[in-house]
């Protein structure tokens, strides 16, 4: 096939999985929060269950004025949504949905993937930077403080399981967590890594992750309560969109990395090669369900943490253990 | 090789393409007066330099500059602009003066004569001819821990004595009055 239509193809595509995955856990977030709070969700949009709330949520920012404030640098102002999207749909370039479903298998895919991720870093300092307004530079300052500190316990996490898997690339590690492990009755058994000895950088790399998304317990840098909206303060209309969408597509992607790294990917057992083509999407979109129903869960049952105990987290407990882990991931591999 | 010829190949395109924004990037980060603009235009010029790399099939360098440079340096570089005395908006903050100007330039000029003499010298004889495929990632870490272990341990140990220093420069002991820092 020509390089260039199977290139737009293939980005296409990324926009066909991200825009509706961002809406549907959108959705999602409305009803289940309305569920866990015995508060009023969408009732009435589109009829059963409100499920057209967030298309008209969507149409309704598309028709409000883009503001841009008189104290605000215009063009970094205007950049800074577009640095922050780019950063999460990179990342989609690499999830692999089934054996041959993926936009572009890249040898060091891992690698590939915190490159890209650190670019949001960068979009939201710009945001924060030159909004021009005091809620918003503070907002910046602590997103930056915290993805920052975040990204180290993060890396650290997945190094361990490329050290298991012996592969950077994100086909390679779900390959090497569809090996048998052990025999029962004629059945060969593969375990995901969160059951082959990665726990503990399970737990490390979901936390850490939630900061990255900076999700609740991990809002520092947007708390409504006292930053009003930290860096997005500023932003209206498509803009804003683009950083709401960013979001909710960050943690769909964010789960779908956690699902191909620790929970075994698209990979089903019992299940032919050939045919995990067509069962693995289904496979892989119920473990990203699930790890979204996760991080929903967790963002409506705890209260935030404060800044100082949120880097203590960060670099007194999560990147000593990640470290540990490394450790005796390595020792396990060359003993084992 | 005439012109003609070099433009009839499309990988020299690219390299245009690429390569002018990251020429006139460069520019502006020297002669703008902004601080927090002149950081920007530093991510536009490595992001291009990760571009040409990636052109000469060493993925895993490519990747590393957007890592390491864009991703950990500069955004510090723009946190430590905006935790000190970040001007906020459109204020020009930066003066160069005539004679700077002029050390500046010549100071760049010689280094650039320099590297690119180096690199020329060095190269001249082994050119890349057909389009370089990309360097297995595998086969970069086998090098970097058998032939080059040593270099290897040693920036280690130097990073990590960095590290040390930083935290003993920045770190208040328990008997210190809290003057003088933040």
């Amino acid at each position: 096939m020509n390089f260039w239509l199977e290139l737009l193809l293939k980005l296409a595509l990324i926009l066909a999985v991200m825009l509706p995955g961002a809406l549907v856990v959108i959705f999602g977030e409305l009803k289940i929060s309305a569920h866990m709070q015995s508060r009023i969700g969408p009732y009435f949009a589109g009829g059963r269950y409100g499920w057209a709330q967030p298309l008209a949520d969507g149409l309704k920012f598309m028709q409000k004025e883009d503001l841009v404030p008189a104290a605000a640098d215009s063009m970094v102002f205007r950049l800074a949504p577009y640095i922050v999207l780019m950063g999460t749909l990179a990342t989609y370039v690499i999830i692999p949905f089934g054996p041959d479903l993926v936009v572009e298998n890249l040898d060091l895919g891992l690698f590939y993937l915190l490159a890209v991720s650190s670019l949001t870093t960068l979009g939201v300092l710009m945001a924060g930077w030159s909004s021009g307004n005091k809620y918003s530079m503070i907002g910046g300052l602590r997103a930056a403080a915290q993805l920052i500190a975040y990204e180290l316990p993060l890396v650290l996490a997945a190094v361990a399981v490329a050290v298991q898997a012996g592969t950077l690339s994100l086909n390679g590690i779900v390959a090497s967590q569809a090996e048998t492990v052990f025999t029962i009755g004629g059945f060969d058994v593969a375990l995901p890594f969160v059951l082959k000895g990665q726990i503990i950088g399970f737990l490390i790399f979901v936390t850490a992750g939630l900061a990255e998304l900076s999700r609740i317990p991990f809002d520092m840098p947007i708390a409504e309560s006292e930053l009003t909206m930290g860096y997005l303060t500023e932003y209206s209309g498509l803009r804003f969109t683009m950083f709401f969408l960013g979001e909710y597509a960050g943690m769909v992607a964010m789960a779908a990395i956690v699902s191909t790294l620790f929970l075994g990917g698209y990979y089903l057992p019992f299940v032919d090669a050939d045919l995990l083509n067509v069962v693995g999407p289904l496979v892989l979109v119920a473990k990203v369900g699930l790890m979204c129903f996760l991080f929903i869960w967790i963002r409506w049952t705890f209260p935030r943490l404060r800044e100082d105990q949120l880097q203590t987290l960060a670099w007194r407990w999560l990147i000593p253990a990640a470290l540990v882990n490394i450790m005796l991931t390595g020792i396990a591999k060359v003993v084992l | 090789m005439s012109l003609t010829d070099w433009l009839s190949t499309p990988e020299n395109w690219v390299f245009l393409v690429i390569a002018l924004p990251m020429l006139a990037a460069a520019v502006k980060l020297v002669t703008t007066t902004n601080v927090v603009h002149a950081a920007l235009y530093l991510v536009v010029t490595l992001a291009a330099s990760a571009a040409v790399l990636l052109l000469l099939g060493a993925e895993f360098v490519a990747w590393t500059v957007v890592l390491v440079s864009i991703g950990a340096v500069v955004v510090l570089f723009l946190f430590g602009i905006m935790i000190t005395r970040a001007p906020m908006g459109r204020e020009a903050t930066l003066s160069h003066p005539r004679s700077v100007k002029l050390a500046a330039a010549a100071v760049s000029f010689a280094l650039f004569a320099l590297i690119g003499g180096a690199a020329v010298d060095a190269f001249t004889s082994q050119p890349l001819t057909e389009p370089a495929d990309a360097t297995r990632t595998g086969a970069l870490g086998e090098v970097l821990f058998t032939r080059f272990v040593i270099p290897f341990e040693v920036v280690s140990v130097l990073l990590l004595a960095a590290l040390i220093g930083g935290i003993v420069l920045a770190r208040r002991d328990p008997g210190e009055t809290a003057g003088g820092g933040l």
